[in-house]
């Protein structure tokens, strides 16, 4: 019996410490945010007085009152937030959207077509895997100048149009998912190549195109040099330019800087907590086999 | 099968790789070649260039302050990584015993930070990290009576860099090697416990083997990806510069400051291409022992 009982009571143990040592990983992680939420409904004042919540009277010995939406209004009045946001669910939904269509259809391809230089397209496609995003900054700068498309979205869309991580990871997918015998019985039943494309194969690859889609939109909404680089006319700018160019011109405005913050991350932070599952399959499907 | 199969137009599946073929040409490939045309040239702006030769690469070798980049970009990718690592296996493993509850939400809240952007963690950070009104020194303050005008955002720099990408990626490599754990074969373990291996000798013998594939894999796209570092230390320092005696500059932001400050796309190729060969080399050497491993 004895050897039992402590074999229970050091179980007992590493159980507690993992609860704790995980619920301190978790504070340490939100705190942070938590930190930045509040700052944003904060006053000037305040928020040089207090850490977090200023104390009072209030529920919870907080000083509710002393909360307000002022930091929101100004960034909404004072500044064009209101555009930068527009600007940048535009450019990350069409990016997100034209995206994920040329990488299943090129995916599509390489996966399930015999074709002459598809061995080409592979090896490029797994070639650019490698290449460093910083290297073409210079060269796309330049060739965007000649074709007159600096300051402007075509500028920033069309170079997204081409993401060869996209075509490797749906070729991976249509590889295990689209069975060849499929294709062939919908072409015997005289269903054009585009429409089996779109009723028949797409449904197949669901998980990834969700997945895909929400990794495109968080990286478009994320991006922040190429927008730095291509666009110059401020009423164009998404929320991390804008947010950058405030924080040079309001440096001391922590309360309009954490407002902007917290209203670039939040929609992203929602999208994530509706669409978590497929996010992490994505993310992990190009490492780990299922 | 061969037999009934029906025909498909020649042009079906170029019809399919056309719109990716052709974005991808013009805005990949041929700028890849111009990268390396621009490495011999001096250029003012996009639109004004000469020829210089390999004049490029013998000023950048000669350039203290690349070598600083270099330096600074080195510490912080090797630093980062070697503390994530081990970090991100080891929450992995907390959060895979079998008996857990609340594990989504455990998952969700170490992996949250991931999903705001660099740019927006950079923009927290240079005010999270604020002598005397940042968070950190506060909270430290407060906890520890830590020095509160501690100078994150100056002199110790690197050390804030580094705790911001902590902060940032742990919970996302987390991920990967939770989803390894997840795929190490449940009697492999339970096997080995039967034969009589302790905690510690499973892990060591049974489950670190297993996951080495994933471990390498995380491992080299963070050094990949740390080694490109840019947006962090750029908005920490509020743009301002690269920092006191440079200590927030790394390559990318060097080849930022070459190419769009200052409008030399040459030098800036120059750097692009010293920083790409580099990160090619490293991928040549992961696949090169992931292979030895496999045969």
């Amino acid at each position: 019996m004895r050897p039992f009982r402590k074999a229970s009571l050091l179980l007992g143990i590493s159980q507690t410490m993992t609860y704790v040592l995980l619920t301190l990983a978790s504070l340490v992680t939100l705190a942070p945010f938590y930190w930045l939420a509040v700052a944003a409904f904060k006053n000037k004042e305040d928020f040089f007085a207090y850490n977090f919540l200023p104390p009072g009277e209030g529920l919870f010995g907080v000083a509710w009152e002393r909360l307000s939406l002022g930091n929101f209004t100004r960034i909404f009045t004072e500044l064009d937030f209101a555009n930068n946001i527009l600007n940048s669910v535009f450019l990350a939904s069409t990016t997100a959207v034209l995206s994920t269509i040329t990488a299943a259809m090129g995916g599509y391809a390489l996966a399930r077509f015999e074709f002459r230089g598809r061995n080409l397209v592979l090896a490029v496609v797994l070639t650019a895997l490698v290449i460093p995003a910083p290297l073409l900054l210079a060269p796309s700068y330049q060739l965007l100048y000649h074709l007159n498309l600096l300051d402007s979205y075509a500028g920033l869309l069309l170079p997204a149009v081409a993401p060869a991580f996209g075509v490797f990871l749906f070729r991976q997918t249509m590889l295990n998912s689209v069975p060849p015998s499929l294709i062939e019985s919908a072409r015997i039943d005289g269903c054009g190549e585009l429409r089996t494309f779109f009723t028949i194969v797409l449904p197949l690859v669901r998980p990834m195109l969700g997945a895909y889609l929400m990794i495109s939109f968080l990286g478009t909404w994320n991006n922040f040099i190429n927008p730095q680089i291509i666009l110059q006319d401020a009423e164009k700018f998404p929320l991390s330019v804008a947010l950058a160019s405030l924080q040079t011109a309001y440096r001391s405005e922590y309360g309009m800087i954490t407002a902007g913050t917290l209203v670039s991350i939040a929609p992203v932070a929602l999208l994530f907590l509706l669409l978590q599952k497929e996010f992490i399959r994505g993310l992990t499907s190009g490492a780990v086999k299922e | 099968m061969n037999r009934h199969r029906k025909a498909v137009a020649p042009w079906v599946p170029y019809l399919f790789v056309a719109p990716f073929l052709i974005t991808f040409a013009l805005f990949t490939v041929y700028p890849l070649f111009q990268s390396i045309v621009l490495t011999t040239q001096q250029t003012i702006g996009p639109g004004f260039e000469r020829y210089v030769g390999a004049d490029n690469f013998r000023n950048i070798l000669s350039d203290p302050k690349f070598w600083i980049a270099v330096k600074n970009t080195l510490l912080f990718a090797s630093a980062s990584v070697a503390i994530q690592m081990p970090l991100a296996l080891g929450l992995a493993l907390l959060m895979n015993q079998p008996w857990l509850r609340g594990r989504s939400f455990y998952r969700l809240a170490v992996f949250s930070p991931a999903l705001v952007g660099s740019v927006f963690v950079g923009i927290m950070s240079a005010i999270v990290f604020q002598a005397r009104t940042g968070m950190l020194n506060r909270s430290l303050h407060a906890l520890f009576n830590f020095n509160p005008d501690f100078p994150w955002l100056s002199t110790y720099l690197m050390p804030a860099m580094i705790i911001a990408t902590l902060w940032m990626w742990t919970g996302f490599n987390m991920i990967y090697f939770l989803a390894a754990l997840q795929n190490v074969e449940k009697e492999l373990v339970d096997s080995a416990s039967i034969d009589g291996a302790g905690t510690w000798q499973r892990f060591l013998h049974v489950t670190l083997p297993a996951i080495r594939p994933v471990a390498g894999y995380v491992t080299l796209i963070s050094l990949i990806a740390s080694l490109q570092v840019f947006e962090l230390p750029y908005l920490m320092l509020s743009r301002l510069n690269s920092g006191p005696e440079n200590r927030g500059l790394t390559v990318v932001m060097y080849l930022y400051q070459t190419g769009f400050n200052v409008g030399d796309l040459g030098y800036a190729s120059a750097i692009g291409w010293i920083l790409a060969l580099l990160l090619i080399f490293l991928s040549i050497l992961y696949r090169r022992m992931s292979r030895d491993e496999r045969t």
